[in-house]
């Protein structure tokens, strides 16, 4: 067991696998000889050699289209796109063809490319720097979507997520590379040391694909959370002295629907949070699966706090951003049917 | 599990495949030479007529149309021949652009502002091609072109409030400093995705022909960001409609850390890409003032005659940092730009200017205070009002105006939620 932050957590994963697997390689922008600019891939170009860890040009639906292709001869790509951001230039490569080769031949041919790339904001990217594109991704059929909230889940999903045989979009909530962050702005920079989920094996494991996990037991209302989310919830519940089972979810597609479930059921009350636009953001999806398997359970309508229907404004990170205070009103509120 | 359609083959006697991997020639500790690199020499390239056949003129695209030579004459069929007046602007706007940089970088490192982004060493790019369009003309830039707007004498307090993010700021806090906008010059909105502008600058001119306008329009680009597919986008529907407008690729050699290699730099340069597309492809000494204003005005000349579209490289070397958040050392020798052959375009222009009597070293000096005293004055105006975070901000309520035209009902009931929990 090593402390790692969640960045080194994930050079790790990337380390362990291109050790294992001569069919494993990285690809994307900046991260060969620079080490990705979130540092990510620092020492493994140096390791494994510029052509197993390549520096690519500036072109995201070249990177996805290339990984396919590499992907349909039997290799395991494994490319960062720089930010989320800027995904979009490759959607339909994702959206039109790695999510569909296997359908469309029948299961002849697929790629098990794994697409990595830094989400969120809460470090003044701006609108294009910012952005949480999950539920673009959830919304294609045959994508997997991954979001780990700590350096222990960081590489046990990334690993599992290189290993699997369907196209992962894996993101990685950038805010929380070098340490944790419970939406504190003002509060010194917190870091993983001493964080209990900073203890990572050395090696190979596996955190498995669609599995949730709870992140703080509770028994008054369960908060459906991911990423940097999972940290934010956790000081709202602190803050706001509701004793809310935060759920971090890991996978949206599949979704562990019965662990949601079952916590709900338990609580009778349910706040999803997400940092993502809300309209139609995932939020919505988890709202219509927790209405139609907990309903007779429920006590307060469900709850969704988010980032406005806004692009991220540079200026005001923190206005936009889904704070625990908001978060907290939501608990208080959740607590009171009469409220709403 | 492996999938069905093919297994390795192999095969005696022919060569096992391999990957090409571009590789720049000088890594961190190593001596720059660029003694390899080829560069024509001043004055070397013809001038053809502006109705020339894009065909007969894909030498140039391999060569580097330069007028400036080492003494600081003038020399070729390119030269300009521009004014002393229009010179010493063109120097002044050069200098107050490396000056504001220098300023603003000082200010990003004291927490002003939370980002920044430097031209140095490419001013002659921004500040040449600006002088050589005309008003009115659309300019589609890069972050890195903030000479377009200097050499229009546009506010440097403008400028810096939008850097500060403060209740100057007429992007209202909502973009990252230096993507500027600013409409009455003619300069469109910078967005933070790369090369999105290179299309819509095609797109622009287009409507400008269909309207029977005048007006041309210009779009930048990056050596790196070439590799994206709207580069092939903006060629190809420049080429098709014969769009009136110019397609300027700034080819500084970095794109963060990939050199212009892995852009496909290393096979052919990127003027050469026009061929393919049946437009012309001219390549520039981007440092050298005189040649960027004369090959702006060549493909002006032929976009407003008419003729279509023009595709310009300028060769320079990215002097600074990709950004605030990067750190090239890691990559390449701290020193590089110091043996960049084509020398710093402040520099030749003030020597051009110095050979040819119209200037001295003492009259250099004086514009340097001048030029200092100008950028100071207009960022420390900025700085009062307020940086990022302090002092006069927008409302931040104002970030739900703007999504659409008129605020619909939800976004109207998220400002009231958000105002009712401040």
């Amino acid at each position: 067991m090593t402390a790692m932050t969640l960045a080194q957590a994930l050079n790790s994963a990337m380390d362990v696998m291109l050790a294992r697997d001569d069919n494993v390689l990285l690809m994307g922008e900046d991260i060969g000889y620079f080490g990705g600019v979130f540092r990510c891939t620092e020492g493994l170009q140096k390791k494994y050699g510029p052509g197993r860890v390549l520096d690519t040009p500036l072109s995201e639906g070249g990177i996805v289209g290339a990984a396919i292709g590499m992907g349909v001869y039997g290799l395991r790509p494994v490319v960062e796109i720089q930010f989320a951001d800027y995904s979009y230039p490759a959607f339909d490569q994702l959206a039109s063809e790695a999510a569909r080769l296997r359908y469309r031949s029948a299961g002849e041919f697929w790629a098990p490319l794994t697409v990595r790339t830094p989400y969120g904001g809460g470090i003044f990217g701006g609108q294009t720097h910012s952005q949480s594109p999950e539920a673009l991704f959830t919304h294609v059929c045959g994508l997997k979507t991954v979001i780990p909230s700590n350096p222990y889940d960081a590489k046990g999903l990334l690993i599992s997520s290189i290993e699997a045989d369907d196209p992962i979009i894996f993101l990685e909530p950038k805010r929380l590379y070098a340490g944790p962050f419970d939406g504190h702005h003002d509060r010194p920079a917190a870091s993983w040391d001493g964080h209990p989920h900073s203890e990572v094996p050395d090696g190979h494991y596996r955190v498995p694909l669609g599995k949730a996990k709870i992140a703080r037991p509770g028994n008054a209302v369960t908060v459906l959370a991911f990423g940097t989310m999972v940290h934010v919830a956790m000081a709202a519940a602190a803050d706001s002295g509701v004793d809310a089972e935060v759920i971090d979810l890991r996978t949206l597609i599949p979704l562990d629907i019965d662990t949601v479930a079952a916590s709900v059921k338990k609580t009778g009350r349910c706040v999803i949070v997400h940092e993502a636009t809300l309209t139609c953001g995932y939020g919505a999806e988890l709202a219509a699966l927790v209405q139609q398997h907990c309903f007779f359970h429920l006590e307060a309508p469900i709850g969704r706090v988010a980032g406005w229907d806004t692009p991220y404004p540079y200026a005001f990170e923190w206005d936009y951003f889904p704070g625990p205070k908001r978060i907290g009103a939501a608990l208080v509120k959740a607590m009171d049917a009469k409220a709403w | 599990m492996t999938q069905a359609h093919s297994a390795p083959s192999d095969q005696p006697g022919r060569p096992a495949l391999s990957l090409h991997i571009p590789e720049p020639k000088f890594r961190p500790g190593q001596k720059p030479d660029f003694g390899g690199l080829r560069i024509s020499k001043p004055g070397e390239i013809p001038r053809p007529p502006i109705d020339v056949a894009p065909h007969d003129i894909r030498d140039l695209a391999d060569g580097v149309i330069r007028v400036l030579d080492d003494e600081g004459r003038a020399v070729g069929p390119w030269d300009p021949g521009l004014s002393a007046t229009d010179l010493r602007r063109a120097l002044r706007f050069m200098m107050t652009t490396r000056s504001y940089d220098d300023r603003m970088l000082r200010a990003q490192r004291q927490g002003k502002t939370s980002f920044y982004i430097k031209c140095t060493g490419e001013e002659a790019i921004g500040v040449g091609q600006s002088l050589a369009l005309a008003a009115g003309d659309m300019m589609f830039p890069t972050y890195r072109q903030p000479g377009l707007l200097i050499a229009r004498d546009w506010s440097l307090y403008d400028m810096a409030c939008q850097v500060f993010a403060n209740a100057g700021d007429r992007m209202k806090g909502r973009q990252l400093p230096v993507l500027y906008s600013v409409p009455q010059e003619g300069f469109f909105t910078i967005s933070g995705n790369l090369a999105t502008q290179f299309i819509q600058a095609v797109g622009w001119a287009m409507a400008s022909a269909y309207k029977g306008d005048h007006r041309i329009a210009a779009g930048w680009i990056g050596d790196g960001a070439t590799a994206e597919g709207d580069f092939h986008y903006a060629l190809t529907f420049a080429a098709v409609y014969r769009a009136p407008v110019i397609l300027n690729v700034v080819n500084n050699q970095w794109a963060i850390s990939t050199f212009q290699g892995f852009a496909g730099g290393e096979n052919a340069t990127f003027a050469a890409r026009a061929i393919g597309y049946g437009l012309p492809g001219l390549r520039v000494d981007g440092n050298d003032i005189l040649a960027v204003v004369a090959v702006t005005r060549w493909a002006a000349e032929r976009a407003r005659a008419n003729l279509g579209a023009t595709v310009i490289e300028l060769v320079t070397y990215r002097a600074a940092a990709h950004s605030t958040s990067d750190d090239p050392t890691r990559y390449r020798p701290a020193d590089e730009w110091e043996h960049w052959p084509l020398g710093d375009p402040i520099v030749r222009t003030k020597q051009h200017l110095i050979a040819r009597g119209d200037w001295t070293e003492a009259r250099q000096v004086q514009l340097a205070a001048e030029v200092e005293d100008e950028v100071q004055g207009a960022v420390k105006k900025a700085e009062t009002l307020g940086v990022l975070g302090k002092g006069a901000q927008h409302r931040p309520e104002t970030m739900f105006e703007d999504v659409y035209k008129e605020m619909p009902p939800h976004l109207k009931r998220q400002r009231e939620e958000f105002e009712g929990g401040r």
